[in-house]
Parts: structure tokens; sequence; C-alpha cells
């Protein structure tokens, strides 16, 4: 009983780091329709920010973390311009392929920088190094951060996306792009933001894995990307809650898969569980059907 | 002698009903109407007799030489090997292949040479390409397409591309074939062409047609029965001159008219 | 008959080079890889090209066959071995090719992009879990029996069949898929019928390039066969164009010679690549042939527009 909490405990850290990056995935497909491969990346690189930030800078937790927030939301809104703007009307595997490449370009420009050498981020001191023992359960001070920053960071995304003037527009623009257009909504600034805000989360989501998993290296987006996006289908491509939920669950999975079965099937099972959801219900856990007119 | 049986066919959406337990019956060689205000459920209809959706409730019957087929629950493929072939209202060619090419892919039922011949392409592959070639070009012949062969189907005039979509579909070889407004953007020549071919493939190819179409004068002349439905119900059969006088079809479109005023 | 004799003379060319020591060791390899990516891109373009399914799960198919095959020549180390291992690895490649299509062709898209890289994400997975591809570590010392002779019988066979078909009814069906799903359906065309056979026929050549590679560079490991062998084998086809069977030869040849001259600089290879890559689609997303052809009476039209251009000056 114990072994299963602190696995849940587990879990939830783990589906913290998941459920931020698919938002992103999920936000940005909502209102392009592409499978933003260089999501991972942008995560990568806002680990890479927070390390820079701590063990050369000696910066504190929570500087370094807006920082990277920031680089990662520049970077977003930077590489939406260059490389998917002039694809807004190509074929959407001409928009896939340029996504892999812009995904590529990040981690090798990456690795040609820094080397493909893993990095350590610098020991926590302080609160931030303690743990709490309930029982035999353990929990870090690392993980209660995590997971609530990650609260914190989609409530105000919850807010900005319901209540705010720029949100209203990307759900405008996510449900009809040329209503919206002749609505008067400024559609390109409303995709550069949704690709900035996207971004900040996974910044903020390689800084928060950076403290709580230590190491970091130019490829460590490829799967944890692949899994937030599977969890952003399981959860309803385009639909916010459905992500988080589709995140969490992910987490949970893959840490009971890894507890109590064989942990090297891990990701099997993940992608197991994405094609599974596929078949049954592409539309996702909470996305509505919806059929192509004839 | 009846060539399709439709019983009482319900199809919804969500919270909307399309169609609501609509029946109707077709006799062999007739040309009958399907006509309704707009969003009357005249598409989706023709969806559920095509098999791209599949009724809620009802049956569809099929009467091929005496045989009785069920369509309702079949895949669109095996409905159109069945005898049942149609046009859609916002065509839909295979825009970017030829015009002969439309055609043959439409013929592919008739070809018997399995997957080895097409690898190697043995004597069989030879012989069987060459007929399907010829009935296309002949099929083509009857709508003036046969020397337009070789262009690509999106580069037609609009015109052309509504009588290719017709005999893409004759190409199936149907017993019945559904034109989903065939003059829809056609100027009055055009039309009248239209009606003449119309005539003219009835004969030749045995056909019985069933047909939605928004200009009733075309209807009210060429069809010899129509169907009314209004908000997913048959609300009334019978002869033009029957159905010009019926007093629920002219609320349903007068009523129409005013909510569009 | 000038394909025949083209083919003929390009055969006997490098087998002359080869025998005179003309070609060795590295470009040799270089050969190689180009015979195996053509297999890959022209099936790939079959699925994804002729079809219109978007698949990233080649690499697994690849795998497949190249485990297979391997297994079944380090037991049996004779040329007799090695064409079973090339058989039976294409045919258990196509078995998981069909047997995985059959749930996901439901799927459009992106969701079948992504659920065909799941797949061959499992794929890889159980081969890194189990005892007899020896995990991680992969296979070592596999017999090697592929020459050029028996290269360029594969390639140019598995580019033949599949050219052959997609100018078939059959053909035609896929390609009408790829055109309108629901209008091929209207007109009778089975389309989950044909998209699996797509799949299977795709995943089978797949599965010959896995054993041919398996056999040629004596050496396996999943890690060979992951995400990025797939990317590899889609920008192969893209970059040739979608529908275009020549490009895709082409295609495969221009990135083997680009890829064999970034050798020299390791460090930015995969960086210009990617930028290749995102330039490629931005300025030519359609890819060099689009989805044309290139055929002898091509090449003589362009020399007759050459010589008039001249003439002119």
């Amino acid at each position: 009983m114990e072994g299963l909490l602190q696995q849940i405990v587990n879990g939830i850290t783990l589906g913290s780091i998941y459920a931020l990056m698919a938002l992103g995935y999920t936000m940005v497909y909502g209102i392009i329709r592409l499978i933003n491969f260089a999501h991972a990346d942008i995560y990568m690189i806002g680990a890479y920010v927070g390390y820079y930030c701590m063990s050369f800078f000696g910066l504190g937790f929570l500087p370094s973390l807006i920082i990277a927030m920031f680089i990662c939301t520049l970077l977003g809104i930077i590489i939406e311009k260059i490389a998917y703007r002039p694809l807004r009307n190509a074929t959407r595997i001409s928009v896939l392929i340029t996504a892999i490449g812009v995904s590529l370009f990040l981690e090798y420009g990456t690795m040609f920088f820094v080397t493909a050498n893993v990095r350590t981020y610098p020991e926590m001191t302080g609160l931030l190094a303690r743990t709490i023992k309930m029982g035999n359960i353990v929990i870090s001070m690392q993980q209660i951060l995590l997971v609530s920053i990650t609260i914190v960071l989609m409530i105000l995304l919850q807010f900005i996306v319901k209540t705010t003037r720029i949100g209203k527009a990307m759900r405008a623009v996510s449900m009809d792009k040329d209503a919206a257009e002749l609505m008067g909504i400024n559609v390109d600034s409303t995709i550069s933001f949704t690709f900035g805000l996207g971004s900040a989360l996974a910044g903020a989501a390689g800084v928060l894995v950076g403290v709580y998993y230590n190491s970091i290296n130019p490829l460590m987006g490829m799967v944890p990307g692949l899994k937030a996006f599977i969890a952003a289908v399981f959860g309803g491509i385009g639909i916010i809650p459905g992500a988080m939920i589709g995140g969490y669950f992910i987490g949970a999975v893959e840490v009971l898969v890894a507890g109590y079965g064989n942990s090297m099937y891990r990701d099997a099972v993940v992608f197991g569980i994405l094609i599974l959801v596929l078949i049954v219900k592409p539309s996702g856990l909470l996305g509505k059907n919806t059929r192509e007119k004839v | 002698m009846s060539i399709l049986k439709v019983n009482k066919i319900t199809k919804s959406f969500g919270g909307l009903t399309a169609v609501s337990k609509a029946s109707l019956e077709l006799e062999k060689g007739e040309l009958l109407g399907l006509i309704g205000p707009n969003g009357a459920g005249k598409t989706t209809l023709f969806n559920l007799l095509t098999g791209i959706y599949v009724p809620d409730s009802g049956a569809i019957n099929l009467f091929r030489e005496g045989e009785e087929v069920a369509l309702h629950g079949l895949r669109p493929h095996n409905i159109c090997k069945a005898g049942l072939a149609r046009t859609f209202q916002n065509i839909r060619l295979f825009k970017d292949l030829t015009v002969l090419e439309n055609v043959r892919i439409a013929m592919n039922k008739n070809i018997k040479y399995g997957f080895i011949p097409s690898f190697f392409h043995l004597p069989s592959y030879r012989w069987e390409e060459k007929q399907s070639i010829d009935d296309s070009i002949e099929l083509l012949k009857i709508f003036n397409l046969d020397d337009k062969k070789d262009e690509l189907a999106k580069n037609l005039p609009y015109g052309e591309q509504r009588h290719l979509e017709i005999a893409r579909a004759l190409a199936t070889n149907p017993k019945l074939l559904l034109l989903d407004e065939p003059a829809a953007g056609m100027n009055p020549a055009e039309t009248e062409n239209l009606t003449k071919i119309i005539g003219e493939i009835r004969e030749e190819f045995d056909l019985t047609i069933l047909l939605i179409e928004h200009d009733m004068s075309l209807v009210m002349k060429i069809c010899e029965r129509i169907y009314v439905l209004d908000h997913g119900m048959v609300i009334a059969n019978g002869t033009p001159e029957e159905i010009r006088s019926n007093k629920r079809v002219i609320e349903a479109y007068l009523g129409e008219d005013i909510n569009d005023a | 008959m000038k394909k025949l004799i083209g083919l003929g003379l390009t055969y006997a060319i490098v087998q002359i080079l080869i025998m005179t020591n003309a070609i060795t060791g590295y470009l040799q390899a270089t050969l190689v890889t180009i015979c195996i990516n053509i297999i890959l891109a022209v099936s790939l373009n079959l699925i994804t090209g002729f079809t219109g399914q978007f698949s990233l799960g080649h690499a697994g198919f690849m795998s497949i066959g190249a485990y297979v095959c391997a297994l079944i020549t380090m037991r049996v180390p004779t040329v007799y071995g090695f064409i079973l291992g090339v058989l039976l690895g294409a045919l258990a490649a196509a078995l998981v090719g069909c047997l995985v299509g059959l749930p996901t062709l439901r799927l459009r898209g992106d969701y079948l992009a992504i659920a065909t890289l799941g797949m061959s994400e499992i794929i890889r997975i159980i081969f890194l879990n189990m005892e007899i591809t020896n995990g991680a570590a992969g296979l070592n010392g596999i017999p090697q029996f592929v020459n050029w002779t028996w290269l360029f019988t594969f390639t140019v066979g598995t580019v033949l069949v599949i050219s052959n078909f997609i100018k078939s009814a059959h053909g035609r069906a896929c390609i009408s898929i790829r055109e309108d799903e629901i209008a091929a359906e209207a007109m009778g065309i089975n389309t989950i019928k044909y998209k699996v056979v797509s799949f299977t026929i795709g995943a089978f050549c797949a599965g010959i390039a896995g054993a041919l590679y398996a056999s040629y560079f004596y050496f396996l490991k999943p890690d060979l066969f992951g995400f990025l062998k797939s990317v590899d084998v889609l920008v192969i086809v893209v970059l040739g164009g979608l529908g275009s069977i020549s490009g895709s030869i082409l295609a495969a040849i221009l990135l083997a010679l680009i890829s064999s001259y970034l050798q020299s600089f390791p460090e930015i290879r995969m960086i210009l690549y990617s930028l290749t890559l995102i330039a490629i689609m931005i300025f030519r997303p359609q890819g060099l042939m689009g989805s044309k052809e290139i055929s002898l009476s091509v090449f003589s039209k362009w020399a007759s527009g050459l010589k008039s251009k001249r003439g002119r000056v």
C-alpha cells in the first residue's frame, strides 16, 4: 500500500512535467494543426538556460526559472516566424517535416555549443534539499515545488485563455481561422502568442526537470516530448484540461509499469496506450467526434 | 416492379435528426426527383443510401434480378458493387488524375487479374488493361470527353466536370444512379444539354435514376414522380402536377422563404 | 528495351569498377546505402506518396527484416540461408505491416503518422528486450553475403515490381484513396483493403532492405532503427517528390552523396542536414520531381532545349 502511494507521488511528479509539455503541444495543434516536434527541444533548451543561470551566474531557482521561460518564449516565437509561418498554406506533410527539421536543428545546434556530454544541475540547498517523511513515503521538497509550480502555471494559463482578450482570440482562431480573421482578430500575432505561451511552459518544465532529475543533455527532449504529445492526444488534442489529465495519466502509468512490471517496457506501454486511444477514441478523452462533411 | 425500397430510415447527428423515418420506393426504370428546401436532409438521404452514413434504424433493400439485397450496414464500395452509383453535390473527382484515369478507377470492379500479374505485368494484365481503356473511351464518347481523356480532371471546365462525374458513376455499371444536383451552377444551355444526356443514358444503360435538384423547371420537366423532403421527413410524393398543387409542399417552401427574408 | 540496356550497362560498369578496385571500402558502403535507401524510399512512396497514408514507422518494418535475416544467416551461413533470410525477413515484416496496419488504418493524416511512429517504437523496444536479439548490445558477426549482384538484383526488382503495381488497376485503386477516399469508396474501391495491401507491400520491401542491411554491415542494434531512420526515409521521399518513383531514386542518390561529403564535418553534419530540410520545405515543398517521372523523352527534350539555347547565343 505504501509502495503504491509512493509510486503515485512519483507519478504525479512525472505527470506534472508531461502535463506542462502537453499543454504546448495541444495549444499549437489546436491552433494550426501542427505536431510541433521542436516543442520537446524548447524544453531541452529551457533546461540548459536554467542550468547556466544557476551554475555560471549563481542565480537562485526562481530567477532562473523566469529567465528560462522568457528565453523559451522568444525562441518559440522566432521559430514560428522563421520556419512555420512561410508554410501556413503548405501541405501537412511539409509542415511536419519542417518541424522535424527545426527539432534536429535545435538538438544538434545545442550539441555543437555545449557538447553532447551530460550536465548535472547544481546541488539544491536549504529548503529545497529537504524531504518530508510520512511513514515510509518520502516526498522531497523538490517534488512539492515541481507540482505546485505546475499547478500555479496551469491556473495562470486557464486565466489567460478564459478571461483575457488574447485568450479569447486564441480560442476563436483555433475554431475557425478565416472567420476569426474576418472578425478583425490578428491571426498571425495570435499564433505567435500561442507559440510563446506554450514555449514558456516547456521552458519551465525543462528547468523543473533539471532541478528534480539533475542530469540534462541535448537529446533529453525526444522521448518525453513524444510522451507529452501522447498525453495531449489521450486527453483530446486541442483541449487544455485534456492535456493536463493526459499528462498526469501518462506519468502515473509509466511509474506504475516501472514499479510493478518491467521498467524496460514502460515506453512500449505508453505507445501501446497511444495506439489504443487512437483506435478506440481518436478524439481523446474529452474530445468530440467530428466527421467530414460529404 | 420496384428496384429500391427504403423503409423508415432515421439518422441523427448529436441532437439533430437529419432524416426521420423516411420511406421511399423506386420503380425499375423510372426517373424520380427528390426535392425539398435547404437542409431538408436530401444529401444525407443520399449518403445513407450509398453507405457513407449508416442509418440509426430502418432498412434499405435493393432488388435485382428478383433477388433482394439489404444495403443498410454495407460499406460504400459494396453498395456500389451491388449496383448503386452516385455523383456528389460538391464535385468529388480525382482532381489530379486524368479524365481517363478517373473513369478507369471506377471500372476496377471489372478487373479480374490478381496482384501477381500486376507486379510482373503478365499477359492477363495486358489484356484486361487494354479492355478497360477501350471501354472507358467508349463511355467518354457519350459525354464528348474522349478527346480530353489525357487532361487533368481539375483543368476541365465546370460543366464538363459534372459530366465526368456522371461518366465515372456509369463506369461502375450501376442499376440505379443517384445524381446530387447535377445541374447546379449550369447555365440554361448547359442544363438543356444535361437533360438530353440524362435521357440518353437512361435508355442506353437501362437505368433507374434518383435525382436531387434545385432547378424546379428541370425536375418538373423530366421526373415522372417526385418525393418531397422537409425536416428529414417525406411530406409528399406524386407526379409533378400533384406536387405542384400540394399544400404541404407549398408551405414547406414558403416557410423557408419567410425565414430567409 | 532502352530501359533494359540502361540497367545492364549500369550493372556492368559498377561491377567492372568494383573488380578493378576503383570502388572500394567507403565508396562501396555508400553504394550499398544508396541501394538500400532506394528500396526504402520507393516502398514508403507507395504508402505515403501514392496511397496517401502518412507513415513514420518504416524503420520498424526494416528492423524486422534485418533481425530475421541476421538470425537465420547466423544459423545457416550459406547463400541459401541468406536467400531464405531475406525472404522470411520480408515476409515477417509484411505480416507485421498487415497486422499493425489493420486497426490503425482507420486513422488519417497526423494521427496515422503518430500511430505508426508508436508502432515502430514498440518494435524497437521489443528487440531491445529480447534475448535472441541480444538486447541493446545487438548482433555482431552476421555473415556477409550481399555483393553488388545481389544488391542490384533486389533494388531493381523491388523498384520494378512497385512501379508495375502502381500502373495496374490495383495501383490506381491506391492512388484514388490518396485523391479522395470517400469518392473512391463510392466508386467501388475497397479502401481498407487497398490501404492494408499498400502497407503490406511497403513493409515487405522495407523488410528486404533491412535484410540487405544486416547482411552487408554484419552488425545490428535496435538503435539503428529509431525514429530518425524513419525520418531519413521520409525525407528522401518528400525531397524526391511524393508520388514520383524516379524522384525517390534521385533523392536517395543525392542525399547519400551529400551525406558522405558531410562526413568530413561530423560536428555540423546534422545541423546542415536539418537546415537543408527546412529550406527545401519552405522553397520547394513539392520536392525535386513533384509527382512527375523522369523518362528518356524528358532527357531528350532537355538536351534539345539546351541546344536551342546555345543556338540563340
